[in-house]
């Protein structure tokens, strides 16, 4: 199932918390929110879940509209909430029996999937225990578990790794690529490498609004636009060897590297690289060239410059 | 229909997973049972086998007890943040209304249930109108529903549960005691509003075995009235945060 936002917007008092956001998630797209706290990260999640109603704004979830279709559309969404609310008076099995009714599952395909959903989260040895007495990360699973019970065809999940160990992190993370590949993903975060590992696409939001939109990689190359090679070239004088990258064709900028006589940051002009003439300089002056990095916009960087002003 | 029932059983069932149940009933029967039995104007007293003297102790019973039951149904939810999880599932706030309603009507009727060795005992010694004795649990249910729907209403507009029980106290505390004093203060139209919004009015006529319409119409609305207001505070999480 595909999700379609056109022009959302929620408004709390006089305040904006999203502010006319439109995109669209495809079948079997995994993809992240990521956005500073107070983005309007989960006031998204909780109007495509249905939990609040839109102020403006259509979401239409496998081409039907959800506020005409809640009822039938709800049963399709699996959600993990922020914080990851659940019963702790309730056993772990009493809970999931108790959201898999309520999701509509046949009686006769409640424990099948009560049973499937503890192997996949790997709650076993605690299924037995009330929520209250499990560890932060098994409750996490719980959450994971109710998410999933009915074969929701579209995941929704806040935060899902937050308070897990990294062991537990890497797990999760591999549970929502694989899941990800029948299922429409949607999920936040603010840890950008867990965006990287898991997600298809990336969408940054900062105060209500969408400020990118694409694959990691599209969005480093808007950010930076052109290509950062360190080098480091031995055997050779330091200034001499400076004038000579300044005049390279493809070189639009040299600096040394934090004061050091050997290391340059060459920047190249947008939509060429260096590195080959760089390589064949060393080889005509026979200095020694013994790192050539090419040097990524680190995500971190473009979160920054996008979110912050 | 089955998600209701769902609704209902999950939530009975956690009456007794967080022994809140339990505690009630020990509370409720222990009570009701020392002042109909054991003290003040007791059952032996009155020379008639009637259940009255029980009605009138549960009567007060249940006014304190219902509050202690409901304070959490919707305020716990809210502040731990489950109602989110519960909202977007499958169900319609109504459902989740009327689900959490019937839980605590249930368990109050369990209550009740525990209490019918006291009419065997009564019935064994004299002659009991069982027609009145109906009638009397009939409208220990129907007030216990309007003072659950009353309860629901305050444990949704907070997320703290004191404050819901307080609150559901202090608007039965009108219907249970104030409007009935206000009545016979009254004359004319104002006496009589006060003498048909009163509690005891409407409990009493019923559980002396006549069964009115006027006095139906009553509790039904309250309940209706409470869940529907129930439901309209629950849907106000779309205007604000």
């Amino acid at each position: 199932m595909d999700i379609r936002i056109e022009n959302l917007t929620k408004k709390y008092g006089g305040q904006r918390a999203v502010d006319r956001i439109s995109f669209e998630v495809r079948t079997g797209e995994i993809v992240g929110f990521l956005g500073p706290n107070g983005a309007g990260k989960t006031t998204t999640m909780r109007m495509i879940t249905g939990f609040i109603a839109p102020t403006e704004g259509n979401i239409y979830i496998g081409g039907k509209l959800l506020e005409d279709h809640a009822d039938e559309i709800k049963r399709h969404i699996g959600y993990l909430p922020e914080n990851n609310p659940l019963y702790p008076d309730m056993p772990v099995i009493d809970y999931l029996e108790y959201v898999a009714g309520l999701q509509g599952i046949p009686k006769e395909e409640v424990f099948p999937r009560i049973i499937e959903m503890i192997r996949i989260t790997g709650l076993n040895p605690e299924k037995h225990k009330k929520i209250g007495e499990l560890s932060k990360g098994f409750r996490q699973r719980v959450g994971l578990a109710q998410a999933m019970i009915h074969d929701p065809d579209i995941l929704i999940m806040d935060e899902p790794t937050s308070g897990l160990d990294p062991n537990q992190i890497v797990e999760i993370r591999k549970l929502i690529r694989e899941l990800g590949r029948h299922k429409t993903v949607i999920l936040s975060t603010h840890i950008l490498p867990e965006v990287e590992a898991t997600c298809d696409r990336i969408l940054i939001i900062n105060r209500g609004k969408i400020v990118a939109d694409g694959t990691s990689g599209l969005l480093r190359k808007q950010a930076s636009g052109a290509e950062i090679l360190r080098v480091r070239i031995e055997d050779g004088e330091p200034n001499t060897i400076f004038k000579a990258l300044q005049k390279l064709d493809s070189t639009s900028q040299v600096g040394f590297v934090d004061g050091k006589k050997d290391r340059f940051e060459i920047q190249c002009h947008p939509g060429t690289s260096a590195a080959r003439e760089v390589f064949r300089l060393c080889v005509e002056q026979q200095w020694m060239l013994t790192e050539m990095i090419p040097f990524e916009t680190k995500l971190e960087d473009i979160f920054r410059k996008l979110t912050t002003n | 229909m089955r998600t209701i029932w769902i609704m209902t059983k999950r939530e009975f069932g956690s009456f007794f997973d967080s022994l809140i149940a339990y505690v009630m009933l020990i509370l409720f029967l222990g009570i009701s049972g020392f002042f109909t039995w054991l003290f003040g104007t007791d059952v032996f007293l009155i020379g008639q086998a009637s259940l009255g003297a029980f009605f009138s102790i549960a009567y007060w019973t249940l006014f304190f007890f219902i509050p202690a039951l409901t304070m959490r149904l919707l305020a716990e939810e809210i502040r731990s943040g489950t109602i989110e999880l519960l909202l977007t599932r499958a169900v319609t706030d109504r459902q989740v209304i009327i689900g959490k309603f019937l839980s605590t009507l249930l368990l109050i009727m369990v209550a009740l249930a525990f209490t019918v060795p006291y009419v065997i005992t009564i019935g064994s010694i004299g002659n009991l109108d069982v027609g009145a004795v109906i009638c009397g649990y009939l409208g220990l249910i129907l007030m216990s529903g309007a003072y659950i729907s009353i309860g629901m209403w305050a444990s949704s507009i907070t997320r703290n549960q004191i404050v819901a029980y307080l609150t559901a106290l202090f608007i039965g505390i009108f219907f249970h005691l104030f409007f009935g004093m206000l009545a016979s203060g009254f004359r004319g139209f104002t006496g009589r509003l006060f003498h048909s919004l009163s509690m005891r009015e409407h409990f009493d006529s019923i559980s002396r075995g006549v069964l009115d319409s006027g006095d139906l119409v009553y509790f039904l609305s309250l309940i209706v009235l409470g869940l529907f207001l129930s439901e309209v505070s629950l849907a106000r999480r779309n205007l604000q945060v």
